[in-house]
């Protein structure tokens, strides 16, 4: 099963909260792994509309060594020149307070970002189940 | 439209935030809250947050934001009832919510601001009450 949510407007960011806690239920997530994984979605959904302005959001469950949920976080922005950089705290170019890429990595088992200036930005983020 | 209610009671103003908040429910609660000190003159703040599930960068930036435009107003801020997943989570994404008040629950809140003299000491009315 797989759950599509496009961001374009900021109540679209409730949206995939909600789905968030929707899929959290399922699979009987902890409180604190649901809340962590809603305020990942949430900063990552942010993203999006800050500096791509539309995107998609894609929510599953993934089969590996250990079950994990998964979300996938696409846009067709301007991608990430430096990942590396925008990975240290502190560091921002939008309107944010640069807590956004390695707060969020904090609070996920899994953290993965492929990016390149012109190509976009897709970002995934699991939680093991 | 969409509004999150500020309730007065004496020098205070109580706000409950019950549900998962949109950016723009986010910027009007702001604007009605530093409004509502304005006409009210209330000495205090009250924001209790135990109904939110969630608090992100945005929402603890408006957070921050209330405290410091009602603290030039001379009313302090309290923010409570934050669940403990929430404050788990917060901590390690590394939101700053300095200059932010906290207390675990409305009546620490109050009795904080009671013993700083922002708002007045328990009316007698009430002790009597029964009488």
């Amino acid at each position: 099963m797989i759950d599509i949510v496009p961001v374009a407007v900021e109540e679209d960011l409730v949206r995939v909260r909600q789905k968030v806690r929707q899929w959290a239920a399922t699979y009987a997530l902890s409180t604190l792994k649901t809340v962590k994984m809603q305020t990942a979605a949430s900063e990552l959904a942010r993203n999006i509309l800050v500096y791509a302005g539309t995107g998609t959001v894609f929510f599953s469950a993934i089969d590996g060594p250990r079950r994990e949920f998964q979300i996938i976080f696409e846009d067709q922005g301007p991608g990430i020149a430096d990942i590396e950089q925008a990975l240290q705290d502190g560091y921002t170019t939008g309107s944010g307070m640069g807590i956004g890429l390695p707060g969020t990595k904090r609070l996920v088992d899994h953290f993965e970002i492929v990016s390149a200036p012109g190509q976009g930005t897709r970002v995934i983020i699991a939680m093991r189940i | 439209m969409e509004r999150i209610p500020i309730l007065k009671i004496g020098d205070l103003l109580l706000v409950t935030i019950q549900l998962d908040m949109h950016d723009q429910l986010v910027m009007d609660l702001q604007k009605d809250i530093t409004n509502m000190v304005r006409t009210t003159e209330a000495k205090g703040v009250i924001l209790d947050i135990s109904g939110l599930d969630m608090v992100d960068s945005f929402i603890g930036r408006m957070l921050g934001t209330i405290a410091a435009m009602t603290a030039v107003m001379d009313a302090h801020t309290f923010v409570v009832g934050m669940q403990p997943a929430v404050a788990i989570t917060i901590v390690e994404l590394g939101l700053p919510l300095g200059g932010v008040h906290t207390a675990l629950n409305v009546e620490k809140a109050i009795e904080r601001l009671r013993a700083w003299g922002k708002i007045e000491a328990e009316s007698d009315d009430e002790a009597h009450e029964g009488d």
